[in-house]
């Protein structure tokens, strides 16, 4: 027992990661990307062939936050088994509360110069702020209600489904269903979240202007650093015995149930966390793109979203992260140069993907190091690899 | 004093136990097994259709502390309902089932029943595929299963000596780290009997735990079944009347959703009814 003992004395931070090769690959991409990235920008003069343009740098934060979603997405379809396709309503819902901070600090520099309303209420002509814009002009509530609206949502629905057992392709469609209800609702004016056109037209945050250098470059870090908390406290999860239930609820359900686990508690939980990750993204995402509108809950997001997370690998943190870069790197691309092509592209990636890469691009990659190596970890983490081999007493 | 307040509550001359109030569906969820009087599972007149079948017919089944019972029956007699109905999965239409004195299983949820005592084996062998056996077993384990403990679980050293253990027992030393998907179809059996004895369970039931064994493994099988007895209620539902015989002390034939015969292997096999069900008309 020797190798346990060795193996206490190490930080959290170690123990998590110490077997886990791709994470480490990942964290070190990342670090390098988040500190050589911002010093390109801002010490490399612009006509540099090495200077990386403020459209990039948002680009790149853009990517970041969809990578933490994707992490999101993977907690609850690669390791619980639950495809929810309503995942972007979790996003857009954290993006919407971020949105009206930034809104009410537009304050009267609106196009209509009110102090005290945004101006598509002015527009509306609304006479006073509706009760649930109270407080958004605080960061901190604001933060809060990131937190907090995803969450409760995904509480209560949960709750709902779970607690019925409605599993596989029924949650599936009620996801989807619940992020379109959601769409149309937030398309009404008279929801008072900007109909149609969303919040946009964003000013400054925290008494920074979104539009200078260090702003980008701040929001670029957070999200970085948020994308650094939200893997290694997912990877916390993964490891932990909890971890191992929810794979287990997703390979054998009823022998969960039966060996005495209250499978929909298990699922609530991972599923709410799962929501309050996707709304913090969308808190980092509305920042740097400058605007949020109806068509973030569009059901398509949420399916280019689950291809994110297949194509990169499910069941694998870092596959999540790969296949959201990928994906959203080649969307990018087709959508500047052939941009009818793109939905068609995504569709077939997509069966592409489910017919020959079942395990997306990280599965693939492990499965041909595995060929040649047979004795290498499976998918699955586990806190005892390291540990390796045990000893029965009948060895011993 | 609180005992005596509590003695008087349960002597009040104004109304009967709690569990004996007819078609009684109000949870009497005791937290402690009581089987005082010897008996761990009470099944008295369960019925259970679907879709107007009735898979099982007034069923009334008895199992003693520390017996092991093998119960069989041709297809469809009801068998597998049986132990959906034990382990909470179907709610009977009828009837009534009681773990020990206290606790209404008809009125508990599957993980209330597990967390109760009672294990089940599946007739499929069900394990977590992509886990080790370690991990099978750790998941297993009778412990405090509630979401915020476990996500900071830790294995104590007497926790890893009983997997240990469990593992020998089982023989699956040599694979302990192997991913259970990678077992034989007989090391999968074994695998989730060891997970039932995880659980410290003080009744099992297991479904056709012989199916896809060798002659070797069977053996073994029936010497872990027979060993268990005594310290558990073990319930075996097998189609193999060899095996059956081999382990058995008492039989009860199901036909048809309910009992058709009960007693010693000899008695059973002589009984004309059940002759008449086996062999037909």
């Amino acid at each position: 027992m020797t190798a346990q003992a060795h193996i206490k004395n190490k930080s959290l931070i170690t123990q998590l990661f110490m077997s886990d090769k791709g994470s480490q690959i990942f964290f070190a991409l990342l670090m390098t990307m988040t500190i050589v990235v911002p010093i390109l920008h801002l010490a490399v003069p612009a006509d540099s062939a090495l200077h990386v343009s403020a459209y990039t740098l948002t680009l790149l934060g853009k990517y970041l936050s969809f990578a933490l979603l994707a992490i999101a997405l993977d907690l609850v379809w690669g390791y619980c088994g639950i495809l929810s396709l309503g995942h972007a309503a979790f996003f857009a819902l954290g993006g919407y509360a971020m949105g009206m901070y930034l809104m009410r600090q537009i304050a009267d520099r609106g196009v209509y110069g009110n102090p005290e309303l945004p101006d598509f209420m002015v527009f509306l002509d609304w006479q006073e702020l509706p009760w649930f814009w109270y407080g958004f002009d605080q960061f901190w509530f604001a933060m809060l209600m990131v937190i907090l609206v995803p969450g409760l949502l995904a509480y209560i629905f949960g709750w709902l489904a779970f607690r019925s057992r409605v599993t596989g392709v029924y949650l599936s469609i009620i996801t989807q269903a619940l992020t379109y209800a959601l769409m149309l609702a937030f398309f009404r004016n008279e929801m008072g979240f900007g109909g149609n056109n969303g919040l946009t037209d964003f000013k400054d945050i925290l008494g920074y202007n979104l539009q200078d250098d260090s702003t980008r470059v701040a929001l670029f870090l957070a999200s970085a650093i948020m994308l650094i908390i939200g893997y290694t406290v997912a990877k916390f999860i993964i490891n932990s015995k909890l971890g191992r239930v929810t794979v287990a609820i997703r390979d054998a359900e009823d022998r969960a149930r039966f060996v005495g686990y209250k499978v929909e508690n298990y699922k609530l939980w991972v599923f709410t966390f799962s929501a309050v990750l996707a709304g913090i993204a969308g808190a980092l995402y509305v920042p740097q793109v400058g605007i949020i509108n109806p068509g973030e809950f569009s059901p398509l997001n949420s399916i280019e979203l689950v291809v994110w997370v297949a194509v990169g690998g499910r069941g694998y943190l870092y596959g999540a992260v790969l296949g959201a870069f990928i994906v959203n790197f080649a969307k990018t691309y087709f959508t500047a140069v052939l941009p009818e092509v793109w939905l068609f592209a995504l569709g077939g990636l997509f069966i592409f993907v489910t017919i020959f890469m079942p395990q997306g691009i990280v599965g693939l990659i492990a499965k041909l190091t595995s060929k040649k190596n047979p004795s290498s970890s499976p998918p699955i983490e586990n806190q005892f690899s390291e540990q390796k081999p045990w000893k029965s007493k009948a060895d011993a | 004093m609180p005992s005596k307040s509590k003695f008087k509550e349960v002597m009040r001359r104004d109304r009967v136990f709690d569990f004996m109030v007819p078609g009684g569906r109000h949870a009497v969820i005791a937290k402690q097994l009581d089987i005082s009087h010897d008996i761990v599972l009470y099944v008295e007149g369960i019925s259970v259709s679907f879709d107007g079948f009735k898979a099982l017919n007034d069923l009334n089944l008895y199992i003693n502390n520390g017996e092991l019972r093998c119960i069989i029956g041709p297809n469809g007699a009801g068998k597998t309902t049986m132990m959906d109905v034990i382990t909470g999965k179907t709610k009977p239409d009828a009837g009534t089932a009681f773990f020990g004195q206290t606790m209404d299983l008809t009125a508990m949820s599957e993980y209330e029943i597990a967390a109760a005592g009672i294990g089940r084996k599946f007739q499929k062998p069900t394990i977590f595929p992509e886990h080790t056996v370690f991990e099978n077993l750790e998941l297993a384990m009778h412990c405090d299963k509630r979401v915020w403990t476990t996500l900071f679980a830790r294995l104590s050293s007497a926790q890893q000596d009983r997997i240990l253990e469990i593992v020998d027992t089982i023989m699956l030393a040599a694979q302990i780290n192997l991913q259970a998907k990678n077992l034989s179809h007989g090391q999968k059996q074994w695998l989730e009997i060891g997970m039932l004895l995880m659980q410290n369970p003080q009744l099992l039931l297991v479904d056709e735990p012989i199916a896809g064994m060798t002659q070797q493994e069977t053996e073994r099988t029936a010497e872990l079944l027979t060993s268990l007895a005594g310290q558990h209620s073990v319930v075996v539902v097998e189609h193999d009347m060899e095996f059956v015989r081999s382990i058995a002390k008492t039989v009860t034939v199901l036909h048809e959703g309910h009992v058709l015969a009960e007693g010693s292997m000899d008695e059973v096999q002589n009984n004309q009814q059940v002759i008449e069900v086996y062999l037909g008309e």
